[in-house]
Protein backbone atom coordinates (compact mmCIF):
# COMPACT_ATOMS: atom_id res chain seq x y z
CA UNK A 1 0.00 0.00 0.00
CA UNK A 2 2.68 2.36 0.90
CA UNK A 3 4.70 1.57 -2.19
CA UNK A 4 1.74 2.24 -4.49
CA UNK A 5 1.56 5.70 -2.85
CA UNK A 6 4.85 6.11 -3.34
CA UNK A 7 4.77 5.14 -7.05
CA UNK A 8 2.09 7.18 -7.30
CA UNK A 9 3.85 10.56 -5.79
CA UNK A 10 6.99 9.76 -7.97
CA UNK A 11 4.84 9.95 -10.86
CA UNK A 12 3.24 12.72 -9.64
CA UNK A 13 6.61 14.62 -9.61
CA UNK A 14 7.97 12.98 -12.74
CA UNK A 15 5.11 14.14 -14.61
CA UNK A 16 5.56 18.29 -15.04
CA UNK A 17 9.02 17.53 -16.40
CA UNK A 18 8.47 14.55 -19.05
CA UNK A 19 5.00 16.76 -20.19
CA UNK A 20 7.00 20.34 -20.69
CA UNK A 21 10.22 18.13 -22.32
CA UNK A 22 7.31 16.54 -24.59
CA UNK A 23 5.81 19.44 -25.69
CA UNK A 24 8.95 21.08 -26.36
CA UNK A 25 10.10 18.45 -28.66
CA UNK A 26 6.52 17.65 -30.53
CA UNK A 27 4.88 20.88 -31.16
CA UNK A 28 7.29 22.88 -32.51
CA UNK A 29 8.85 20.28 -34.62
CA UNK A 30 5.11 19.15 -35.96
CA UNK A 31 4.85 23.00 -36.79
CA UNK A 32 8.41 22.31 -38.78
CA UNK A 33 6.83 19.58 -40.75
CA UNK A 34 3.59 21.56 -41.42
CA UNK A 35 5.87 24.76 -42.78
CA UNK A 36 7.96 23.01 -44.62
CA UNK A 37 4.72 21.95 -47.45
CA UNK A 38 3.44 25.50 -47.12
CA UNK A 39 4.39 27.84 -50.00
CA UNK A 40 4.28 30.89 -47.23
CA UNK A 41 6.67 34.14 -47.14
CA UNK A 42 6.29 36.55 -44.39
CA UNK A 43 5.89 39.48 -47.02
CA UNK A 44 3.68 38.18 -48.92
CA UNK A 45 1.18 35.90 -46.40
CA UNK A 46 -1.88 35.96 -48.18
CA UNK A 47 -0.23 33.86 -51.05
CA UNK A 48 -0.43 30.86 -48.58
CA UNK A 49 -0.56 27.34 -50.06
CA UNK A 50 0.29 24.24 -50.43
CA UNK A 51 3.39 22.96 -52.28
CA UNK A 52 4.32 19.44 -51.33
CA UNK A 53 7.74 18.59 -52.09
CA UNK A 54 8.80 22.18 -53.14
CA UNK A 55 10.60 23.38 -50.51
CA UNK A 56 13.19 20.53 -50.35
CA UNK A 57 13.59 20.62 -54.02
CA UNK A 58 14.45 24.43 -54.16
CA UNK A 59 16.94 24.22 -51.13
CA UNK A 60 18.49 21.11 -51.63
CA UNK A 61 18.90 22.06 -55.36
CA UNK A 62 20.42 25.31 -54.50
CA UNK A 63 24.27 25.55 -54.52
CA UNK A 64 24.73 27.79 -51.72
CA UNK A 65 22.96 24.29 -49.68
CA UNK A 66 25.54 22.38 -50.67
CA UNK A 67 28.58 24.78 -50.07
CA UNK A 68 27.02 24.86 -46.75
CA UNK A 69 26.96 21.14 -45.85
CA UNK A 70 30.15 21.01 -46.73
CA UNK A 71 31.02 24.18 -43.98
CA UNK A 72 29.38 22.73 -41.48
CA UNK A 73 31.14 19.37 -42.00
CA UNK A 74 34.62 21.33 -42.12
CA UNK A 75 34.19 23.32 -39.29
CA UNK A 76 32.75 20.63 -36.98
CA UNK A 77 35.58 18.38 -37.83
CA UNK A 78 37.88 21.08 -37.82
CA UNK A 79 37.26 21.73 -34.18
CA UNK A 80 36.67 18.29 -33.24
CA UNK A 81 40.49 17.36 -34.84
CA UNK A 82 41.85 20.82 -32.84
CA UNK A 83 40.51 20.31 -29.67
CA UNK A 84 40.71 17.02 -29.57
CA UNK A 85 44.48 16.51 -30.24
CA UNK A 86 45.34 20.25 -28.28
CA UNK A 87 42.91 18.88 -25.41
CA UNK A 88 45.36 15.73 -24.83
CA UNK A 89 48.66 17.58 -25.56
CA UNK A 90 47.52 19.83 -22.89
CA UNK A 91 45.81 18.17 -20.36
CA UNK A 92 49.30 15.98 -20.40
CA UNK A 93 51.17 19.16 -19.97
CA UNK A 94 49.44 20.00 -17.10
CA UNK A 95 48.76 16.89 -15.15
CA UNK A 96 52.74 17.22 -14.62
CA UNK A 97 54.21 18.05 -11.73
CA UNK A 98 54.43 22.11 -12.58
CA UNK A 99 54.39 25.14 -10.00
CA UNK A 100 50.95 27.12 -10.23
CA UNK A 101 49.00 24.14 -11.41
CA UNK A 102 46.03 25.61 -10.25
CA UNK A 103 46.43 29.03 -11.80
CA UNK A 104 47.19 27.33 -15.03
CA UNK A 105 43.94 25.34 -15.19
CA UNK A 106 41.62 28.34 -14.39
CA UNK A 107 43.90 30.31 -17.58
CA UNK A 108 43.22 27.35 -20.02
CA UNK A 109 39.46 26.77 -18.80
CA UNK A 110 38.37 30.71 -19.35
CA UNK A 111 37.67 31.37 -22.74
CA UNK A 112 34.80 28.43 -22.25
CA UNK A 113 32.82 31.40 -19.86
CA UNK A 114 33.04 33.39 -22.82
CA UNK A 115 30.04 34.15 -24.62
CA UNK A 116 29.84 33.92 -28.19
CA UNK A 117 29.39 36.68 -29.55
CA UNK A 118 32.08 38.14 -27.11
CA UNK A 119 34.14 35.62 -28.23
CA UNK A 120 33.75 36.28 -31.92
CA UNK A 121 34.07 40.29 -31.59
CA UNK A 122 37.75 39.97 -29.26
CA UNK A 123 39.07 38.13 -32.07
CA UNK A 124 37.51 39.91 -34.72
CA UNK A 125 39.42 43.29 -33.33
CA UNK A 126 41.67 42.46 -31.25
CA UNK A 127 43.24 39.84 -33.04
CA UNK A 128 42.53 39.27 -36.35
CA UNK A 129 41.57 42.97 -37.46
CA UNK A 130 44.03 43.59 -40.22
CA UNK A 131 45.04 47.26 -39.45
CA UNK A 132 44.85 47.28 -35.19
CA UNK A 133 44.66 43.25 -34.41
CA UNK A 134 47.87 41.86 -32.72
CA UNK A 135 48.47 39.23 -35.76
CA UNK A 136 48.64 42.36 -37.48
CA UNK A 137 51.19 44.00 -35.27
CA UNK A 138 53.38 40.69 -35.30
CA UNK A 139 53.24 40.38 -39.33
CA UNK A 140 54.68 43.86 -39.31
CA UNK A 141 57.19 43.18 -37.20
CA UNK A 142 58.64 40.51 -39.20
CA UNK A 143 57.98 42.33 -42.63
CA UNK A 144 55.21 40.48 -43.59
CA UNK A 145 51.88 41.84 -44.40
CA UNK A 146 48.94 41.45 -42.93
CA UNK A 147 46.40 39.34 -43.40
CA UNK A 148 42.32 40.04 -43.59
CA UNK A 149 41.45 36.71 -42.18
CA UNK A 150 38.08 36.93 -42.96
CA UNK A 151 38.28 38.46 -45.87
CA UNK A 152 40.80 35.62 -47.52
CA UNK A 153 40.41 32.85 -44.73
CA UNK A 154 36.78 32.93 -43.51
CA UNK A 155 35.93 29.84 -42.95
CA UNK A 156 39.31 28.91 -41.46
CA UNK A 157 39.04 31.90 -38.90
CA UNK A 158 35.59 30.93 -37.71
CA UNK A 159 37.20 27.29 -36.79
CA UNK A 160 39.85 29.02 -35.10
CA UNK A 161 37.67 31.19 -33.03
CA UNK A 162 34.91 27.68 -31.70
CA UNK A 163 38.36 25.80 -31.06
CA UNK A 164 39.52 28.57 -28.62
CA UNK A 165 36.57 28.23 -27.29
CA UNK A 166 35.94 24.47 -26.80
CA UNK A 167 39.63 23.93 -26.23
CA UNK A 168 39.21 24.60 -22.26
CA UNK A 169 36.35 22.13 -22.19
CA UNK A 170 37.89 19.45 -24.15
CA UNK A 171 41.23 19.75 -21.90
CA UNK A 172 39.57 20.05 -18.41
CA UNK A 173 37.40 16.72 -19.68
CA UNK A 174 40.04 14.70 -20.71
CA UNK A 175 42.47 16.24 -17.46
CA UNK A 176 39.87 14.58 -14.91
CA UNK A 177 40.18 11.79 -16.65
CA UNK A 178 43.62 11.35 -17.46
CA UNK A 179 43.90 11.89 -13.26
CA UNK A 180 41.83 9.07 -12.32
CA UNK A 181 44.20 7.24 -14.03
CA UNK A 182 46.00 4.59 -11.73
CA UNK A 183 49.44 5.91 -10.83
CA UNK A 184 51.16 2.53 -9.79
CA UNK A 185 50.17 0.74 -12.98
CA UNK A 186 52.25 3.89 -14.83
CA UNK A 187 54.98 3.60 -12.16
CA UNK A 188 54.93 -0.11 -12.74
CA UNK A 189 55.05 0.46 -16.89
CA UNK A 190 57.76 2.94 -16.22
CA UNK A 191 59.94 0.21 -14.05
CA UNK A 192 59.45 -2.47 -16.62
CA UNK A 193 61.34 0.06 -19.12
CA UNK A 194 58.40 1.21 -21.03
CA UNK A 195 59.44 4.19 -22.96
CA UNK A 196 57.50 7.46 -22.67
CA UNK A 197 55.35 6.66 -26.29
CA UNK A 198 54.59 3.01 -25.21
CA UNK A 199 53.10 4.01 -21.82
CA UNK A 200 51.30 6.52 -23.63
CA UNK A 201 49.95 4.27 -26.79
CA UNK A 202 49.05 1.64 -24.43
CA UNK A 203 47.53 2.87 -20.71
CA UNK A 204 46.61 6.84 -21.16
CA UNK A 205 45.04 6.66 -24.14
CA UNK A 206 43.24 3.53 -23.89
CA UNK A 207 41.96 4.77 -20.06
CA UNK A 208 41.43 8.34 -22.02
CA UNK A 209 38.86 6.72 -24.50
CA UNK A 210 35.64 7.14 -23.45
CA UNK A 211 36.41 10.50 -22.01
CA UNK A 212 37.53 11.56 -25.63
CA UNK A 213 34.24 9.89 -26.89
CA UNK A 214 32.23 12.03 -24.69
CA UNK A 215 33.92 14.99 -25.94
CA UNK A 216 33.29 14.57 -29.61
CA UNK A 217 29.96 13.57 -28.91
CA UNK A 218 28.93 16.58 -27.12
CA UNK A 219 31.25 18.77 -28.74
CA UNK A 220 29.07 17.68 -32.09
CA UNK A 221 26.05 18.76 -30.81
CA UNK A 222 27.09 22.07 -30.01
CA UNK A 223 29.19 22.47 -32.77
CA UNK A 224 26.15 21.78 -34.95
CA UNK A 225 24.45 24.74 -33.67
CA UNK A 226 27.19 27.43 -34.46
CA UNK A 227 25.46 30.58 -34.91
CA UNK A 228 26.66 33.85 -33.39
CA UNK A 229 30.28 33.32 -34.21
CA UNK A 230 29.45 33.82 -37.82
CA UNK A 231 27.09 36.27 -37.82
CA UNK A 232 29.31 39.00 -35.55
CA UNK A 233 32.54 38.23 -37.75
CA UNK A 234 31.29 37.08 -41.20
CA UNK A 235 27.85 37.18 -41.38
CA UNK A 236 28.14 33.81 -43.66
CA UNK A 237 30.38 35.59 -46.44
CA UNK A 238 32.10 36.56 -48.91
CA UNK A 239 28.81 34.87 -50.87
CA UNK A 240 28.27 31.62 -49.00
CA UNK A 241 32.04 31.16 -48.02
CA UNK A 242 31.53 30.43 -44.39
CA UNK A 243 27.33 29.78 -44.17
CA UNK A 244 26.94 26.59 -42.03
CA UNK A 245 23.36 25.04 -42.25
CA UNK A 246 22.23 26.68 -39.28
CA UNK A 247 23.11 30.17 -40.65
CA UNK A 248 21.51 29.30 -43.95
CA UNK A 249 18.71 28.71 -42.08
CA UNK A 250 18.10 31.66 -40.74
CA UNK A 251 19.05 33.33 -43.66
CA UNK A 252 16.28 32.06 -45.24
CA UNK A 253 13.31 32.79 -41.79
CA UNK A 254 14.57 36.05 -40.80
CA UNK A 255 16.01 37.56 -44.24
CA UNK A 256 14.24 36.38 -47.10
CA UNK A 257 10.81 35.87 -44.85
CA UNK A 258 10.70 32.57 -46.27
CA UNK A 259 8.95 30.06 -43.66
CA UNK A 260 8.51 27.23 -45.84
CA UNK A 261 12.10 27.08 -47.37
CA UNK A 262 13.70 27.46 -44.06
CA UNK A 263 11.38 24.88 -42.22
CA UNK A 264 12.04 22.27 -44.75
CA UNK A 265 15.91 23.72 -44.17
CA UNK A 266 15.08 22.88 -40.16
CA UNK A 267 13.86 19.14 -41.03
CA UNK A 268 17.28 18.39 -43.17
CA UNK A 269 19.07 19.76 -39.97
CA UNK A 270 16.92 17.56 -37.77
CA UNK A 271 17.57 14.58 -40.19
CA UNK A 272 21.19 15.41 -40.39
CA UNK A 273 21.43 15.62 -36.74
CA UNK A 274 19.88 12.64 -35.83
CA UNK A 275 21.97 10.57 -38.67
CA UNK A 276 25.18 11.81 -36.79
CA UNK A 277 23.52 11.26 -33.51
CA UNK A 278 23.11 7.27 -34.74
CA UNK A 279 26.26 6.92 -36.19
CA UNK A 280 28.04 8.21 -32.85
CA UNK A 281 25.81 6.12 -30.58
CA UNK A 282 27.02 3.18 -32.70
CA UNK A 283 30.02 4.18 -33.10
CA UNK A 284 31.01 4.75 -29.34
CA UNK A 285 28.10 2.40 -27.96
CA UNK A 286 30.54 0.47 -25.97
CA UNK A 287 32.43 2.92 -24.56
CA UNK A 288 29.36 4.10 -22.93
CA UNK A 289 28.80 1.80 -20.14
CA UNK B 1 71.94 14.62 -9.46
CA UNK B 2 68.75 12.73 -10.34
CA UNK B 3 67.37 15.73 -8.62
CA UNK B 4 69.01 17.83 -10.09
CA UNK B 5 67.46 16.52 -12.96
CA UNK B 6 64.34 16.23 -12.04
CA UNK B 7 64.11 19.47 -10.70
CA UNK B 8 65.21 21.01 -13.92
CA UNK B 9 62.65 18.89 -15.67
CA UNK B 10 59.94 20.42 -13.14
CA UNK B 11 61.41 24.14 -14.30
CA UNK B 12 60.82 22.79 -17.99
CA UNK B 13 57.31 21.28 -17.69
CA UNK B 14 56.31 24.62 -15.84
CA UNK B 15 57.44 26.54 -18.11
CA UNK B 16 55.96 25.17 -20.96
CA UNK B 17 52.29 24.80 -19.17
CA UNK B 18 52.44 28.43 -18.48
CA UNK B 19 53.53 29.65 -21.60
CA UNK B 20 50.55 27.06 -23.46
CA UNK B 21 48.15 28.83 -20.77
CA UNK B 22 48.94 32.35 -21.08
CA UNK B 23 48.00 32.25 -24.88
CA UNK B 24 45.13 30.74 -24.78
CA UNK B 25 44.66 33.61 -22.02
CA UNK B 26 46.12 36.02 -24.10
CA UNK B 27 42.98 37.07 -25.90
CA UNK B 28 41.11 38.12 -22.90
CA UNK B 29 44.03 39.39 -21.07
CA UNK B 30 44.34 41.39 -23.98
CA UNK B 31 40.73 42.89 -23.96
CA UNK B 32 41.08 43.66 -20.68
CA UNK B 33 44.56 45.45 -21.04
CA UNK B 34 42.57 47.66 -23.81
CA UNK B 35 39.64 48.67 -21.54
CA UNK B 36 41.64 50.31 -19.82
CA UNK B 37 42.99 52.51 -22.85
CA UNK B 38 42.04 55.08 -24.36
CA UNK B 39 40.93 54.85 -27.87
CA UNK B 40 43.94 56.72 -29.35
CA UNK B 41 46.32 54.24 -27.18
CA UNK B 42 43.92 51.44 -27.97
CA UNK B 43 44.75 51.54 -31.86
CA UNK B 44 47.96 52.06 -31.61
CA UNK B 45 49.70 49.63 -32.08
CA UNK B 46 50.71 46.45 -29.52
CA UNK B 47 51.06 47.13 -26.16
CA UNK B 48 50.55 45.76 -23.00
CA UNK B 49 50.87 48.60 -20.33
CA UNK B 50 47.69 50.74 -20.61
CA UNK B 51 47.06 54.05 -18.78
CA UNK B 52 44.51 52.34 -16.61
CA UNK B 53 41.69 54.85 -17.46
CA UNK B 54 38.14 53.74 -16.66
CA UNK B 55 37.22 56.12 -19.61
CA UNK B 56 35.65 53.50 -21.66
CA UNK B 57 33.44 51.68 -18.80
CA UNK B 58 31.79 55.15 -17.92
CA UNK B 59 31.34 56.02 -21.57
CA UNK B 60 29.19 52.55 -22.02
CA UNK B 61 27.02 52.40 -19.09
CA UNK B 62 26.33 55.64 -20.34
CA UNK B 63 26.23 56.20 -23.55
CA UNK B 64 24.77 52.55 -24.05
CA UNK B 65 22.62 52.29 -21.81
CA UNK B 66 24.40 48.89 -20.81
CA UNK B 67 22.31 48.28 -17.38
CA UNK B 68 19.30 47.15 -19.26
CA UNK B 69 21.14 44.28 -20.90
CA UNK B 70 22.91 43.60 -17.94
CA UNK B 71 19.85 43.77 -15.83
CA UNK B 72 17.83 41.15 -18.46
CA UNK B 73 21.03 38.55 -18.36
CA UNK B 74 20.49 38.56 -14.90
CA UNK B 75 16.81 38.12 -14.64
CA UNK B 76 16.76 35.68 -17.79
CA UNK B 77 19.93 33.72 -16.07
CA UNK B 78 18.73 33.14 -12.83
CA UNK B 79 14.89 32.99 -13.72
CA UNK B 80 15.15 30.05 -16.28
CA UNK B 81 17.40 28.41 -13.82
CA UNK B 82 15.33 28.59 -10.99
CA UNK B 83 12.37 27.47 -13.02
CA UNK B 84 14.21 24.88 -14.55
CA UNK B 85 15.22 23.83 -10.64
CA UNK B 86 11.64 24.11 -9.72
CA UNK B 87 10.08 21.24 -12.71
CA UNK B 88 13.35 19.20 -12.28
CA UNK B 89 13.84 18.64 -8.43
CA UNK B 90 10.84 16.62 -8.14
CA UNK B 91 11.53 14.74 -11.36
CA UNK B 92 14.93 14.06 -10.42
CA UNK B 93 13.92 13.17 -6.79
CA UNK B 94 12.06 10.36 -7.95
CA UNK B 95 13.66 9.12 -10.96
CA UNK B 96 16.65 8.59 -8.33
CA UNK B 97 14.48 7.32 -5.36
CA UNK B 98 11.67 5.31 -6.76
CA UNK B 99 13.06 4.64 -10.14
CA UNK B 100 11.03 2.14 -12.56
CA UNK B 101 11.86 -0.49 -15.54
CA UNK B 102 11.66 3.07 -17.68
CA UNK B 103 13.80 5.57 -15.65
CA UNK B 104 16.74 4.94 -17.63
CA UNK B 105 14.21 4.92 -21.29
CA UNK B 106 13.05 8.52 -19.95
CA UNK B 107 16.79 9.56 -18.83
CA UNK B 108 17.96 8.60 -22.59
CA UNK B 109 14.93 10.22 -24.15
CA UNK B 110 15.40 13.74 -22.10
CA UNK B 111 19.31 13.65 -23.16
CA UNK B 112 18.22 13.02 -26.49
CA UNK B 113 15.95 16.12 -26.99
CA UNK B 114 19.19 17.99 -26.44
CA UNK B 115 20.21 16.73 -29.78
CA UNK B 116 17.45 18.83 -31.80
CA UNK B 117 19.15 21.51 -33.57
CA UNK B 118 17.49 24.86 -32.68
CA UNK B 119 17.73 26.06 -35.69
CA UNK B 120 15.31 23.25 -36.81
CA UNK B 121 12.33 24.91 -34.55
CA UNK B 122 13.20 28.43 -35.00
CA UNK B 123 10.58 28.85 -37.43
CA UNK B 124 7.40 27.74 -35.13
CA UNK B 125 9.00 29.21 -32.09
CA UNK B 126 9.59 32.78 -34.10
CA UNK B 127 6.18 32.71 -35.52
CA UNK B 128 4.71 31.45 -32.10
CA UNK B 129 6.60 33.98 -30.34
CA UNK B 130 5.59 37.25 -32.95
CA UNK B 131 2.03 36.11 -32.65
CA UNK B 132 1.49 35.69 -29.17
CA UNK B 133 3.24 39.09 -27.95
CA UNK B 134 6.14 37.28 -26.29
CA UNK B 135 8.50 38.89 -29.00
CA UNK B 136 11.08 40.64 -27.15
CA UNK B 137 9.45 39.88 -23.74
CA UNK B 138 11.51 38.27 -20.71
CA UNK B 139 8.82 35.78 -19.74
CA UNK B 140 9.21 34.69 -23.24
CA UNK B 141 12.76 34.04 -23.18
CA UNK B 142 12.84 33.04 -19.61
CA UNK B 143 10.14 30.11 -20.19
CA UNK B 144 12.00 29.55 -23.63
CA UNK B 145 15.61 28.84 -21.87
CA UNK B 146 14.54 26.87 -19.51
CA UNK B 147 12.82 24.34 -21.68
CA UNK B 148 16.66 24.38 -23.38
CA UNK B 149 17.99 23.63 -20.63
CA UNK B 150 16.02 21.35 -18.42
CA UNK B 151 17.10 18.13 -19.93
CA UNK B 152 20.97 18.84 -18.70
CA UNK B 153 19.49 19.83 -15.85
CA UNK B 154 17.30 16.77 -14.35
CA UNK B 155 20.23 15.02 -15.45
CA UNK B 156 22.98 16.57 -13.03
CA UNK B 157 20.58 16.60 -10.71
CA UNK B 158 19.84 12.92 -11.42
CA UNK B 159 23.16 11.75 -10.65
CA UNK B 160 23.93 14.07 -7.67
CA UNK B 161 20.66 12.12 -6.08
CA UNK B 162 21.69 8.96 -7.10
CA UNK B 163 24.87 9.20 -5.37
CA UNK B 164 22.80 9.88 -1.90
CA UNK B 165 23.01 6.58 0.19
CA UNK B 166 19.67 4.61 0.38
CA UNK B 167 20.83 3.38 3.65
CA UNK B 168 20.44 6.29 5.66
CA UNK B 169 17.22 6.62 4.46
CA UNK B 170 16.62 3.23 6.23
CA UNK B 171 18.40 4.42 9.45
CA UNK B 172 16.09 7.63 9.52
CA UNK B 173 12.79 5.60 9.26
CA UNK B 174 14.17 2.90 11.68
CA UNK B 175 14.40 5.82 14.13
CA UNK B 176 11.17 6.69 13.63
CA UNK B 177 11.40 9.59 11.01
CA UNK B 178 8.67 10.58 9.56
CA UNK B 179 8.58 11.18 5.77
CA UNK B 180 8.82 14.83 6.26
CA UNK B 181 11.19 14.32 8.80
CA UNK B 182 13.06 12.33 5.83
CA UNK B 183 12.75 15.24 3.94
CA UNK B 184 13.33 17.97 5.58
CA UNK B 185 16.11 16.60 8.30
CA UNK B 186 17.88 13.84 6.08
CA UNK B 187 17.53 14.58 2.26
CA UNK B 188 17.84 18.04 1.64
CA UNK B 189 20.88 18.98 3.21
CA UNK B 190 22.64 15.80 1.35
CA UNK B 191 20.77 17.31 -1.91
CA UNK B 192 21.92 20.75 -1.56
CA UNK B 193 25.07 20.75 -2.84
CA UNK B 194 24.09 19.01 -5.91
CA UNK B 195 21.12 21.18 -6.43
CA UNK B 196 24.27 24.46 -5.47
CA UNK B 197 26.35 22.80 -8.59
CA UNK B 198 23.68 22.25 -11.06
CA UNK B 199 22.12 25.87 -10.36
CA UNK B 200 25.53 27.65 -11.08
CA UNK B 201 26.24 26.02 -13.95
CA UNK B 202 22.72 26.64 -15.28
CA UNK B 203 23.19 30.06 -15.15
CA UNK B 204 26.49 29.85 -16.74
CA UNK B 205 24.86 28.02 -19.42
CA UNK B 206 21.95 30.68 -19.63
CA UNK B 207 24.11 33.71 -19.46
CA UNK B 208 26.08 33.21 -22.36
CA UNK B 209 23.24 31.50 -24.71
CA UNK B 210 23.38 33.21 -28.00
CA UNK B 211 21.15 32.08 -30.54
CA UNK B 212 17.54 32.45 -28.93
CA UNK B 213 18.47 35.66 -27.51
CA UNK B 214 19.92 37.65 -30.48
CA UNK B 215 16.54 35.70 -32.68
CA UNK B 216 13.60 36.52 -30.24
CA UNK B 217 14.44 39.99 -28.47
CA UNK B 218 15.73 43.37 -29.93
CA UNK B 219 15.52 45.93 -27.03
CA UNK B 220 13.44 45.63 -24.28
CA UNK B 221 14.58 42.33 -23.16
CA UNK B 222 17.81 41.74 -25.01
CA UNK B 223 20.28 40.44 -22.89
CA UNK B 224 24.05 41.45 -23.01
CA UNK B 225 24.68 38.45 -25.60
CA UNK B 226 22.31 39.72 -28.24
CA UNK B 227 23.48 43.20 -27.31
CA UNK B 228 27.28 42.44 -28.02
CA UNK B 229 26.24 40.82 -30.70
CA UNK B 230 24.44 44.47 -32.14
CA UNK B 231 28.17 45.42 -32.03
CA UNK B 232 29.17 43.68 -34.69
CA UNK B 233 29.30 46.26 -36.95
CA UNK B 234 31.00 48.73 -35.07
CA UNK B 235 29.49 52.17 -35.56
CA UNK B 236 29.88 54.15 -32.79
CA UNK B 237 31.79 51.84 -30.77
CA UNK B 238 35.66 51.84 -30.76
CA UNK B 239 38.27 49.12 -29.49
CA UNK B 240 38.42 50.61 -26.49
CA UNK B 241 34.76 50.79 -25.82
CA UNK B 242 34.24 47.55 -27.20
CA UNK B 243 36.52 46.00 -24.62
CA UNK B 244 35.14 47.68 -22.09
CA UNK B 245 31.59 46.19 -23.09
CA UNK B 246 32.81 42.80 -23.58
CA UNK B 247 34.45 42.40 -19.75
CA UNK B 248 31.49 43.62 -18.20
CA UNK B 249 29.62 41.24 -20.25
CA UNK B 250 32.18 37.82 -19.21
CA UNK B 251 33.56 39.51 -15.59
CA UNK B 252 30.79 38.28 -13.59
CA UNK B 253 29.95 34.13 -15.61
CA UNK B 254 34.33 34.14 -15.59
CA UNK B 255 34.64 34.08 -11.65
CA UNK B 256 31.37 31.45 -11.55
CA UNK B 257 33.16 29.36 -13.99
CA UNK B 258 36.22 29.43 -12.11
CA UNK B 259 34.50 27.93 -9.18
CA UNK B 260 32.67 25.34 -10.88
CA UNK B 261 35.36 23.63 -12.89
CA UNK B 262 34.51 20.15 -11.24
CA UNK B 263 30.45 20.83 -12.22
CA UNK B 264 31.08 21.51 -15.33
CA UNK B 265 33.03 18.74 -16.36
CA UNK B 266 30.01 16.70 -14.51
CA UNK B 267 26.90 18.46 -16.24
CA UNK B 268 28.14 18.84 -19.36
CA UNK B 269 28.73 15.17 -19.77
CA UNK B 270 25.73 13.92 -18.09
CA UNK B 271 27.55 12.27 -15.49
CA UNK B 272 29.62 10.50 -17.52
CA UNK B 273 33.05 11.67 -16.80
CA UNK B 274 33.26 12.82 -12.78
Amino acid sequence: MATRQTQGLARLMRAPAIILLLIWMIVPLCMTLYYSFLNYNLLNPGMTSWTGWFNYQYFYTDPAFVEAIWNTLVLVLGVLFITVVGGIAIALLIDKPIWGQGIVRILVISPFFVMPPVAALIWKNMIMHPSYGVLADVAQFFGASPVDWFAQYPLFSITLIVAWQWLPFATLILLTSLQSLDTEQMEAAEMDGAPAYARFLYLVLPHMARAITVVILIQTIFLLGIYAEILVTTNGGPGFASTNLTFLIYRAARLNFDIGGAAAGGIIAVILANLIAIFLMRAVGKNLD
Amino acid sequence: MARATSRNARIGWTVAAWFVALLIFFPILYTIITSLKTEQEAIAGFDLIPSFTLESFQTVQSQNNYWRPFTNSVILAVGSTLLALIVAIPAAWAMAFSPTKRTKDILMWMLSTKMMPAVAVLVPIYLIFLRTGLMDTRIGLTVLLMLINLPIVVWMLYTYFREIPGEILEAARMDGASLRDEILYVLTPMAIPGIASTLLLNIILAWNEAFWTIQLTTTNAAPLSAFIASFSSPQGLFWAKLSAASVMAIAPILVLGWFSQKQLVRGLTFGAVK
